[in-house]
């Protein structure tokens, strides 16, 4: 096992899910044997704010919060959030994302209007950039609200960690009535 | 077997292998889920309590009767339960008994960032400090075993970033074979008369002289010798940060950060050429260090602001040119500016209508701490100041003693039902008793929401989830001698609005009592989704009148030409509250289709 850690951020809009997947996540890397941390915050974070959750693995992790310009993988669940996290992305990271736009209060208001061509910039500046449609897929997978699974279906494909620990990580954490349509969820998005 | 698990969860992990037996607090960010999680141990008394000096008591109460006992508070909760906590140093315990102080550096979800290891100094109690969650644990069982061994109270300080980390934990068993809880009488070491006291201090005093020296051999106070050039003394999550940035450098992580291991430090300091503490917040260790006539460096280069990160600490020590620490450009900026993303109120918050009409009002609302004080952002604007807990009432209180008449009407508190137990109680009492001409709104809502739902001794249930006795509110406004207290619905605003009208008007004391659950809930018949709402489109005129409440199911759809709109509601997010339909003077909304 190399000595090199690997940094991933989880970002949003608070009551997404943000902190199931990154249990999942951490639970997975545990399974496979690394050292795990994770760092959030909650409280005045949730209720509907950004919220930005860390998740660390390797050999032996000491700060439980991402180095700031050392992201290896942005996992991001709304598009604005996404874009607002890139400054945490080392260059050469990767942007997996849902295609989903959740508008902040200002936009809600009229007062300002939902930013465009986020899309592009972030292309542009991060080449290894997917955009997942999270429901569409979700949907097929026999439920719009496995969007997230769908998602970490696509960023286990960017780790070097085998499918089963993820598969054993579902199991344990996702509630056993859901846990058919999750499996589907993640294996369309595994296959991205 | 090895979990993961937060700080939180695993200082509850370690009370329960200590053996702990009685566990109390009440809610505050970032310490809340350490109850929550040794309610999940049958052999745990849990509770919450009204607030964090009745926790406290609750917790001395168990150590003298010779149970072990952990009390948990964020730091500010700590200023609470200071009366007992300065005292009961000097009493010391019978089972052990172990303090958790929350401290929120950077302000995440406070109001300050007090440090509270000053407490530890101030109080003179041993205080620990650990740096994940198998430290968590671990420290502290140590600190049950510390309590006992040395006859004390013993702190146990968290930052966020260690009460909200996970990390991978071993777990343990449960000890057994500790003596039995019964009553033993001690006067002289319980009751603290000054005769009794006086004796205690010098007791307390050489404590604190015997701890310092056994510091120099305790396990959690590690000195690690790699390249002498540059030694660092630091402790918490600092710890990792140093590791992260400066992985070659020696340090002394301090797990004991009160009192400190004299002998220890010199020694360590002996075997470096640059000594350098990494803190947050106060230069607490530094201070002391330097006392000892070390030369040592800190808050020159590491702000004495917000919480530290490895970034801020990468840039501290590259600015003094030690080698190791890259300095990174700071991050690019972003090439297009996002709209914020603050925290809102929920869709269907019963709070957003009161606001709305205080707001109207044109109130000079005195606030408190809850969910509630977001009535501070527009649109709605109705909060002009927050202090802590409780302090709404004696802030209007005071605000009207010295205001015209034509003013004195435009003053409110408002303060949620849990705040209100927690330490508004007394102020009400005192705006009574002093005859001032303020008006209290007590949003009560049936639960303690800011943190996550926590019952509170008005919602009928205890933290182990019984049913238990739920305080009449009126009732008790009624005998601390308001002779006006009325109870409002504030999701109908006219009403709303008229009886706060009426109640600011009246040159007396009086309380308003909003009778409407929390939306996040979940308790079965406290709060019923409603039917959602829906905009007919051809009647809205795109008036913006029903955007004025902030709710977030409310959505502007501008036309194309973006000058003209009309309003959406969401109907996942809508739970049927009426608000904006009574704000839409053109009838466009309405329920569901």
């Amino acid at each position: 096992m190399s000595d090199r850690i690997t940094n991933i951020l989880l970002v949003g809009v608070g009551g997404q899910g943000i902190l199931l997947a990154s249990e999942i996540l951490s639970e997975t890397f545990m399974l496979a044997g690394y050292d795990v941390k994770k760092s959030e915050i909650h409280g005045m974070s949730q209720r509907g704010g950004s919220v930005v959750s860390h998740v660390r693995f390797g050999k032996e992790v000491f700060s439980p919060i991402v180095p700031e310009g050392e992201g290896d993988i942005l996992f991001g669940f709304e598009l604005m959030e996404t874009f607002r996290s890139l400054p945490l992305l080392k260059e050469g990271g990767t942007v997996v994302a849902n295609d989903l736009r959740i508008p902040p209060p200002a936009v809600l208001m009229g007062q300002a209007s939902y930013p465009e061509g986020l899309e592009g910039t972030i292309r542009e500046r991060f080449p290894d950039f997917l955009l997942v449609d999270g429901q569409k897929l979700a949907t097929e997978a026999g439920n719009p609200r496995a969007a997230n699974t769908v998602l970490l279906g696509a960023v286990s494909r960017r780790l070097n960690v085998a499918e089963e620990f993820w598969l054993k990580s579902l199991e344990k954490m996702v509630p056993h009535k859901a846990l058919e349509v999750n499996r589907t969820a993640f294996l369309k998005g595994r296959a991205l | 077997m090895k979990e993961i698990l937060s700080g939180n969860e695993a200082i509850a992990r370690g009370a329960y292998e200590a053996g702990c037996r009685v566990a109390c607090a009440y809610p505050g960010t970032p310490s809340t889920e350490i109850l929550e999680n040794t309610v999940t141990y049958k052999e745990i008394d849990s509770s919450w309590g009204p607030n964090e000096k009745v926790a406290l008591e609750v917790a001395i109460g168990a150590s003298f009767g010779g149970g072990r006992a952990l009390c948990a508070m964020k730091h500010v909760g700590v200023n609470v339960a200071a009366d007992p906590l300065f005292t009961l140093s000097y009493t010391g315990v019978n089972g052990g008994l172990v303090l958790i102080t929350a401290d929120d550096p950077e302000m995440h979800s406070s109001q300050n960032e007090q440090d509270n290891r000053n407490y530890a100094k101030f109080a003179k109690v041993p205080m620990l400090e650990p740096g994940d969650s198998q430290e968590c644990k671990d420290f502290t069982r140590l600190a049950f075993e510390l309590s006992e061994e040395f006859d004390t109270p013993v702190m146990l300080r968290t930052t966020t970033r260690i009460s909200h980390s996970k990390s991978i934990v071993s777990l343990g068993e449960r000890v057994t074979g500790l003596p039995a809880p019964k009553l033993v009488k001690n006067a002289a070491k319980l009751v603290m008369l000054p005769g009794n006291a006086r004796v205690r201090h010098v007791f307390v005093e050489e404590r604190t002289r015997k701890l310092g020296e056994a510091g120099a051999s305790m396990a959690i106070n590690r000195m690690e010798l790699r390249d002498p050039a540059i030694g660092i003394i630091t402790s918490g999550v600092c710890y990792q940060y140093v590791r992260e940035v400066l992985p070659r450098a020696s340090t002394l992580k301090l797990g004991m950060v009160y009192p400190l291991p004299t002998g220890l430090i010199r020694d360590f300091a002996a075997r470096v050429e640059k000594l350098f503490v990494v803190e947050e917040l106060d230069p607490f260790l530094e201070e002391q260090i330097k006392a000892m006539g070390i030369a040592v460096a800190g808050k020159e280069i590491l702000p004495l602001c917000g919480e530290l990160t490895p970034g801020r600490i990468r840039d501290a020590f590259a600015s003094v040119g030690v080698a190791g620490a890259i300095h990174k450009a700071p991050s690019q900026e972003l090439p297009v500016p996002l709209p914020p993303r603050p925290p809102n109120m929920c869709p269907g918050c019963p709070h957003r209508g009161v606001f709305f009409a205080l707001n109207q009002l044109k109130a000079y609302v005195t606030g408190d701490i809850g969910c509630y004080t977001l009535g501070f952002m527009p649109p709605l604007s109705a909060m002009d100041t927050c202090i802590c807990m409780g302090a709404s009432v004696g802030m209007a209180t005071g605000v009207v003693k010295v205001v015209s008449e034509e003013e004195r009407q435009k003053v409110v508190g408002v303060i949620g039902d849990s705040t209100f137990l927690h330490t508004g109680i007394n102020g009400l009492m005192d705006m009574v008793y002093n005859n001032a001409p303020a008006t209290l709104v007590i949003l009560d809502n049936r639960i303690t929401a800011m943190t996550g739902r926590q019952d509170n001794p008005a919602s009928g249930f205890t933290l182990m989830d019984d049913p238990t006795h739920s305080i009449d509110l009126p009732l008790l406004c009624k005998a601390l001698g308001v002779k006006h207290v009325r109870t409002v619905n504030p999701f109908e605003l006219d009403e709303t609005r008229r009886v706060l009208q009426e109640e600011m008007a009246r040159p007396e004391p009086s309380v308003i009592i909003t009778n409407k659950p929390c939306v996040l809930v979940k308790r079965e018949g406290v709060f019923e989704r409603g039917p959602v709402y829906t905009v007919e489109v051809e009647k809205c005129t795109g008036c913006r009148a029903c955007l004025k409440i902030g709710c977030p199911a409310i959505e502007w759809h501008p036309d194309p030409d973006g000058k003209k709109g009309k309003a959406w509601i969401d109907p996942l997010l809508c739970t049927g509250c009426d608000v904006c339909r009574q704000l839409c003077k053109f009838e466009a909304i309405g329920r569901g289709k």
